[in-house]
């Protein structure tokens, strides 16, 4: 497990890199970042000539389906798709079956990834038990058997009291309370955004108002018990908003967005295309030009893909009874390099935001390429041209919005521990 | 000219030329209605299945009149809601029926843009007897006749439509096809029943008040209002309903003097609609229920036009 | 319209054969008793109403005229890629005990005409139809003849006869087009 990358552009914004250098793994470690480095012995040399040598890219926010809906995704699969995408650390939800509300399943996925993965996996434990919105899970044993933090993701947690009773909680844990902000009342029977679209569709909408409310509630509440919270999938204007207050006034909040809400409005919903309904839904132009301003100014901390991974039986049906969610993986690169292009980040803001920042919020020791860190490397290819098929997609599921089409960008070397665990062929 | 739709889902997708010939169609259609022997020999052989998930006994048995007066079999289906829940699948549903070699399938669905679904799905000819809030455009193109019967033309004439436009896809086909047509459409409801942006979807114009819609309008169309909305968050209760969105003879007199008064039923008499209006003078509701067959004659005749010219 | 091809039949020649053809049904069902003409669309309804318009002026007493809409009884009606605009069918008076005079402008295959038939068949129960046509060019694919023609003209099946109309719907010539 020995390598050297070599005449790549390293772009490490843990030490402040941008610049043409090599990089010397050994053992499965970085050893160094410098120029005209020479290869350890036994090395295998990587010629980045082109190409951006970078931490391993992380995102904080998937859906592996394994333990128990493995027809969509396992944790094989899963990380095959991560690896492909680039990404060398995922932290993946607890809406599994069993849910991930005690060691034992915390335990199995760990156990597994390490076994066959090809990832790092980090999986997220639930609030309450069962995500039943009841009572808390036992979030020390979680903490414990390596859970990353705690989200019951796919539902809010309704009660007011308690959710700050958890964010309370999570604190004296030292565990990280992830929020998926939606007002259940206010959605309804939605299945779309609400607004001109949803209007000429005939389809029920879901206002943005149902996420800014609970944004807002969840703010107030981290704000109120001093504890830190990171708000999952932001998709409205008026959360960016509202987050971008919170943080001026000091609140320990941080946040993520996915490469849709920047990449997509409610138009892609027109055909009535199931692989453009997800919760939240697309908005609309304004929203996805807020969404990319939190990007720009920091409000919105991390890229997260929210990877949702559904059979094709669960998407190719009617539109109301489909599943919502996209598979995201393979596509959050190629995406998010286009902000660079549309100069809404830095190149070195966009890896900040892909491996940095999240492996800082939820405390994993990864993202950075400091000697002696784990080598989790990512070589991207900025220029490659490919296009988006159900065959070429490593998920095992294929509902992304982006089949058939052309993607510039993506990863060349995904390199886990020193190891490559995926090559661009 | 001609009509080159394999489908006919909603007056969205149609073009103005291609509602003038559905509807001059359906004019010369009417006159099989009033003979002795209505019954034409043109779909002799053809099979026509309407698949209702959700019960209507007016539009399946308009559609069913206008088949048969075409000389087509039709079948009717009506999968009830439980089992289609609990068992099968609408594409394995219509790829069962298409397996019995329907050249029309007519279909109600309460999900909207199901048609579109299906329609990906199976080479027949599709045409949408209602989906959820989305299009309903046989009722579309029989309002458009019935307006056009008595005016002579569709062009510069307002239309008000009031009621639950939000959960309406009788105010969706009407607003698309009488816009596409050159009339100016005025929309009034509580506002918890106006949906957002619907003004982009032509000429259209929300109203504050009835008042204001109704105002000199050439036509007034009432929509349904849904009983079991009352009481829940949408409205208070059909009472003050009918107080501020009836149609009663005080307030139709804001309309012009030979203003013609709709409603695509059943009618909730004395809630959205007075007695003495429904049956009154300027009531056309029995002239929409008598073009509805004309106009669904044309909509079969014109999707079953063979093979689409490349 | 200008359209190339061999006037076959004048303006003058169109008037002198309806005016002959207008003696013809007199003659044949002596006088204009229980007699209407209907016209196939829409060449046919013009003609018709030409013919109306000979027998007044002979008989002094003016014939309904109907019009019927064939479209609908085609038997092509697979054929086409996509359907053909329906137009109106008007008898505005009963087929019971009538005697109708079918009226077109060119006979051809006779499918024209049995479509016309089931068409008036299903308005009533007349009690004879009889065929008047400008034109007969031939090639019959039905067991139809017609009772009064103006012109018997010879064709080939690549040919084309074209009644031409003027603004008001007056025929002005028939032409021939290769």
């Amino acid at each position: 497990m020995n390598l050297l990358i070599k005449n790549g552009r390293v772009i490490d914004p843990s030490q402040g890199i941008d610049d043409m250098l090599d990089v010397v793994v050994e053992k499965g470690v970085v050893k160094e970042v410098g120029k005209g480095l020479k290869a350890p012995a036994g090395a295998e040399t990587i010629d980045a000539a082109g190409k951006y040598v970078v931490p391993g890219l992380v995102d904080m926010h998937v859906h592996l389906r394994d333990p128990g809906l493995e027809y969509k995704e396992d944790i094989v699969s899963g990380t095959r798709a991560a690896a492909a995408g680039g990404f060398t650390s995922v932290a993946c939800m607890p809406n599994t079956k069993p849910v991930i509300d005690n060691k034992a399943v915390a335990n199995y996925i760990i156990a597994k990834a390490r076994a066959e993965g090809f990832a790092n996996v980090f999986p997220i434990g639930s609030i309450t038990y069962g995500s039943h919105g009841e009572r808390l899970a036992e979030m020390g044993e979680l903490k414990e058997s390596g859970c990353v933090a705690v989200s019951d993701d796919g539902k809010p947690v309704v009660n007011s009291e308690l959710m700050r009773r958890a964010l309370e909680y999570a604190r004296g844990m030292g565990i990280l309370v992830i929020s998926h902000a939606e007002d259940l009342a206010l959605v309804g029977e939605g299945v779309m955004n609400e607004g001109f679209t949803s209007t000429e569709l005939g389809l029920k909408g879901i206002p943005s108002a149902g996420e800014d409310i609970a944004t807002a509630r969840d703010v107030m509440l981290a704000e109120y018990t001093s504890s830190p919270l990171h708000i999952a999938h932001v998709s409205t204007r008026g959360a960016v908003r509202i987050i971008r207050e919170a943080k001026a006034r000091g609140v320990k909040v941080t946040c993520e967005t996915a490469p849709h809400y920047f990449s997509l409005t409610d138009d892609a919903v027109r055909g009535y295309n199931t692989n453009a309904k997800m919760n939240p839904p697309l908005r609309e132009a304004d929203d996805v030009a807020a969404i990319k301003e939190g990007l720009k100014d920091g409000t919105i901390d991390t890229i997260a893909t929210d990877h949702a991974p559904h059979h094709i039986d669960e998407k190719d049906v009617e539109f109301n009874v489909a599943l919502n969610g996209i598979v995201g993986l393979e596509t959050s690169l190629p995406l998010s390099l286009k902000l660079v292009e549309e100069k809404v980040l830095t190149l070195s803001q966009l890896i900040e935001k892909m491996a940095g920042n999240p492996a800082r919020i939820l405390g994993i020791g990864r993202g950075t390429l400091k000697a002696g860190a784990v080598a989790d490397i990512t070589v991207i290819d900025p220029a490659v041209e490919w296009t988006v098929t159900g065959e070429g997609l490593a998920s095992k599921s294929k509902n992304s919005p982006w089949l058939g089409e052309q993607m510039k960008g993506g990863a060349a070397y995904t390199i886990l521990g020193g190891k490559v665990v995926f090559k661009r062929q | 000219m001609g009509f080159k739709h394999k489908d006919i889902i909603a007056l969205r997708d149609l073009t103005k030329e291609d509602i003038e010939l559905l509807i001059s169609t359906a004019e010369s259609m009417r006159e099989i209605n009033s003979r002795d022997i209505k019954k034409v020999p043109t779909l002799r052989g053809k099979t026509i299945i309407n698949l209702f998930y959700e019960s209507s006994t007016r539009t399946r048995t308009s559609f069913e009149i206008a088949a048969k007066r075409l000389s087509a079999d039709t079948v009717n289906i009506s999968p009830s809601t439980s089992s289609a829940t609990k068992g099968e699948t609408l594409a394995d549903t219509a790829l069962n029926l298409l397996a019995m070699k329907p050249d029309i399938i007519v279909m109600r669905h309460a999900v909207s843009g199901s048609h579109y679904f299906l329609s990906k799905k199976i080479p027949c000819s599709i045409i949408n007897a209602g989906d959820g809030a989305h299009e309903h455009p046989s009722q579309g193109l029989l309002d458009m006749l019935t307006i056009k019967d008595k005016f002579g033309r569709l062009d510069g004439l307002k239309v008000a439509i009031v009621g639950d436009i939000t959960h309406s896809r009788v105010a969706r086909s009407d607003i698309q096809g009488l816009t596409k047509m050159g009339s100016h459409v005025f929309l009034a409801g509580p506002p918890t029943m106006v949906p957002p942006g619907v003004e982009k979807l032509g000429n259209v114009t929300v109203c504050p008040t009835m008042k204001e819609a109704i105002q000199d309008a050439d036509v007034v169309i009432m929509l349904r209002i849904q009983q079991e909305r009352q009481g829940k968050t949408l409205m208070p209760n059909a009472r003050e309903y009918s107080r501020y969105f009836g149609l009663n003879p005080e307030n139709l007199k804001l309309a012009k003097p030979d203003a013609m008064v709709m409603h695509p039923g059943p009618i909730n008499r004395g809630v959205e609609m007075s007695s003495y209006v429904v049956d009154g003078d300027q009531s056309h509701i029995l002239k929409q229920v008598e073009n509805g067959v004309a106009v669904r004659m044309a909509m079969l005749y014109h999707v079953c036009g063979g093979e689409l010219a490349e | 319209m200008a359209t190339e091809g061999t006037v076959i039949l004048d303006g003058a020649g169109v008037k002198r054969a309806l005016t002959r053809i207008a003696h013809e049904i007199l003659e044949k069902n002596k006088g204009v008793g229980g007699l209407v003409l209907v016209g196939i669309r829409t060449g046919g309804v013009h003609l018709a109403h030409e013919l109306a318009d000979r027998l007044a002026e002979i008989e002094g007493e003016k014939v309904p005229v109907g019009a019927v809409d064939i479209t609908l009884y085609r038997d092509d009606i697979k054929g086409h890629a996509e359907h053909l605009p329906v137009g109106k069918t008007e008898i505005p008076f009963t087929l019971e005990g009538r005697i109708v005079v079918l009226v077109d402008d060119v006979l051809y295959t006779g499918r024209t005409i049995r479509a016309a038939m089931d068409a008036l068949m299903d308005h009533g129960r007349p009690t004879s139809i009889q065929l008047a046509v400008l034109v007969d060019r031939g090639h019959r694919e039905l067991p139809i003849r017609a009772d009064f023609v103006g012109r018997n003209v010879p064709t080939s099946r690549t040919e084309n006869i074209q009644v031409m109309f003027d603004a008001i719907n007056k025929p002005t010539d028939v032409v021939l087009q290769k």
